[in-house]
């Protein structure tokens, strides 16, 4: 199951706060969407417009041929009404029923047999059978999410919205629940919308990212090019620039992993615990490359890259270059260094980036 | 000691309790969630009988049920018989006497309840009526118990409003409060000392099981 969301909403609150939100995706099931930007910049307003839980003061949200909201005509599907998986920060889970109870909640209108069957079938699908008994306060915060997600999946939504599915958990858990949620984000069979102002979770958790600051979206498209690509300095300023790529772990040697990615090989060191085969993403900030018309003797950088660059952008004092070296990367330095190194598309140079300046993000 | 009056009472607040839960868990509901700009008009309302001297309240009753009262002539042409002293007008009078009694707590449990449970609820596709069945009264159940259990033991010690709208008939409008007034007034003190003893023993038993029971009660108790 999968459609078009298209969103063109305004809402403004008591306070003066005003948020517009106007973008449309494809959605394809087993894709994450990212709704990304800093506190308060109305991503959750918008998450919860689209669930139904809010009601903007103008506008269209339409999914597929389905129109969930529309100002002018007057029409505002019920939550009930638009099928939609809604998992809220905290979770939400009702704490005076089971986690079995919980998980079954939502399917209602089925008979008792086909309830139990597909509770049962969540509950092993999100290895929770053995907590089924339990009520939530006694269960820990990552088997929470595993709950409230086999329960929002149960009645077999049409999309799934989660805000900041992350920020219940403590830091030393997150890491390892962001990982479960990215397998289970693949597995189900529809496509979701992910709420976050975190960008390991962007980058880890979605293929799409639309990219929200004070109230407005300022761009959206393909997470790897939103951050190596932002759409001003705003975006810029919000994402950071970066290069994205996907890569495995080869091997480790003196604390340093060499991690194979198309056209070759980065060094990293990570404090986190990788071993040969892992899958990673490979982020690299653009203010971390150094760009060298050639490699000079000897030199600190682990990383040598050469490339010819494709683009140069200017973002105020600053000049977004890009480089083709096998895998896109992108280095952000002055005017200044650009005009002395008379980069132009199709001068080909060689980026250096420190081993310690490259951030794995275990997938 | 007056058995017919004190059964009276127990009958009267058990069923001014069961007309309340009826009555009054809508009106809680309502109280609880409606946007309604206006909606603190019907919060007074309501909660007037709380500060008005039950002869004013009694008094206003006695006449909106008197036969010549839309109410008391609908209720003739129904049932044949009159409100104004008989058992029925008394449990009118005082369901509406402890309205706040019941209303207020359960109310103030409803609202309590975490709205994100209600929109988890929405979202699963459960409407109103589902989620208020299935999340908000199991959630709020001390607080309808403390509704009921005021409500109940307000009834059993009311005499102002008793005495405008019901009179003094025994076994019909006599209750207990207004026997041992009697008593009173007849100089039998060990009668209105044995009366009252027993009210007084049926009404801290009720409060006291119902508190031990769940002592989470205590801190909805003072809220509103």
């Amino acid at each position: 199951m999968a459609g078009e969301l298209a969103v063109r909403i305004e809402k403004r609150y008591a306070g003066g706060a005003l948020i517009l939100a106007d973008f449309a995706l494809d959605l394809a099931a087993g894709d994450t969407t990212i709704l990304f930007g800093p506190s308060g910049a109305g991503k959750t307003t918008v998450l919860r417009c689209l669930a139904g839980l809010e009601t903007p003061d103008r506008g269209l949200i339409r999914f597929g041929e389905e129109i969930w909201f529309d100002g002018r005509a007057g029409i505002c599907l019920t939550p009930q009404a638009r099928r939609v998986g809604f998992l809220a920060q905290d979770y939400a889970l009702f704490p005076h029923l089971s986690v079995r109870e919980n998980v079954e909640y939502g399917l209602a209108g089925k008979s008792r047999a086909e309830r139990q069957q597909a509770a049962a079938r969540m509950l092993e699908f999100f290895e929770i059978t053995k907590l089924a008994g339990r009520k939530p306060p006694e269960i820990s915060g990552g088997e929470a999410q595993r709950v409230a997600l086999a329960r929002a999946l149960a009645p077999s939504p049409r999309l799934l919205l989660l805000d900041e599915p992350l920020s219940a958990l403590d830091v030393p858990t997150r890491s390892r629940v962001r990982t479960e949620l990215h397998r289970h984000l693949r597995a189900i069979r529809i496509p979701s919308l992910l709420v976050t102002h975190d960008r390991t979770e962007a980058v880890s958790l979605g293929h799409n990212i639309v990219v929200m600051v004070e109230g407005d979206v300022r761009q959206a498209g393909p997470v790897e090019e939103v951050f190596r690509r932002p759409a001003g300095t705003l975006v810029a300023a919000t994402v950071g620039v970066e290069t994205v790529v996907r890569g495995e772990v080869a091997e480790e040697e003196d604390g340093v992993l060499a991690v194979r990615i198309s056209g070759g090989v980065v060094h990293a060191v990570s404090a986190e615990d990788f071993g040969p085969g892992d899958a990673v993403l490979v982020c690299i900030r653009g203010e971390e490359v150094t760009l060298q018309e050639h490699t000079a003797g000897r030199e600190s950088a682990r990383n040598h890259f050469s490339g010819a660059v494709t683009a140069i952008e200017k973002d105020g004092a600053v000049e977004r270059v890009s480089l083709d070296c096998g895998f896109p990367l992108v280095a952000t330095i002055t005017r200044r260094s650009r005009e002395d190194m008379e980069l132009k598309p199709g001068v080909t140079v060689t980026a250096a980036v420190k081993a310690t300046a490259v951030h794995l993000i275990r997938l | 000691m007056d058995w017919l009056a004190l059964a009276l009472s127990l009958r009267l607040a058990f069923w001014t309790m069961a007309a309340l839960l009826v009555v009054g868990t809508p009106i809680a509901y309502w109280v609880a969630f409606s946007r309604w700009r206006l909606k603190f008009l019907v919060e007074a309302v309501v909660a007037l009988p709380l500060v008005l001297p039950p002869t004013v309240l009694g008094f206003y009753i006695l006449v909106a049920i008197g036969p010549r009262s839309p109410l008391g002539q609908a209720y003739q042409s129904l049932t044949g018989g009159l409100l104004p002293f008989s058992f029925e007008g008394l449990l009118f009078a005082s369901i509406v006497y402890s309205l706040p009694f019941a209303v207020q707590p359960m109310a103030a449990s409803f609202g309590a309840v975490d709205r994100r449970l209600l929109e988890a609820s929405f979202c699963l596709g459960a409407w109103r009526w589902a989620t208020f069945r299935r999340i908000i009264l199991p959630l709020s159940l001390p607080g309808v118990v403390t509704g009921m259990v005021l409500s109940f033991a307000h009834t059993l010690g009311e005499f102002g409003v008793v005495l405008m709208v019901g009179g003094n008939l025994p076994g019909r409008t006599r209750t207990a409060s207004i026997a041992i007034y009697d008593e009173v007034q007849a100089l039998n003190y060990s009668g209105a000392f044995e009366t009252s003893l027993v009210l007084l023993t049926v009404s801290f038993s009720v409060l006291l099981v119902t508190y031990a029971a769940q002592r989470k009660v205590w801190t909805a108790w003072p809220a509103n």
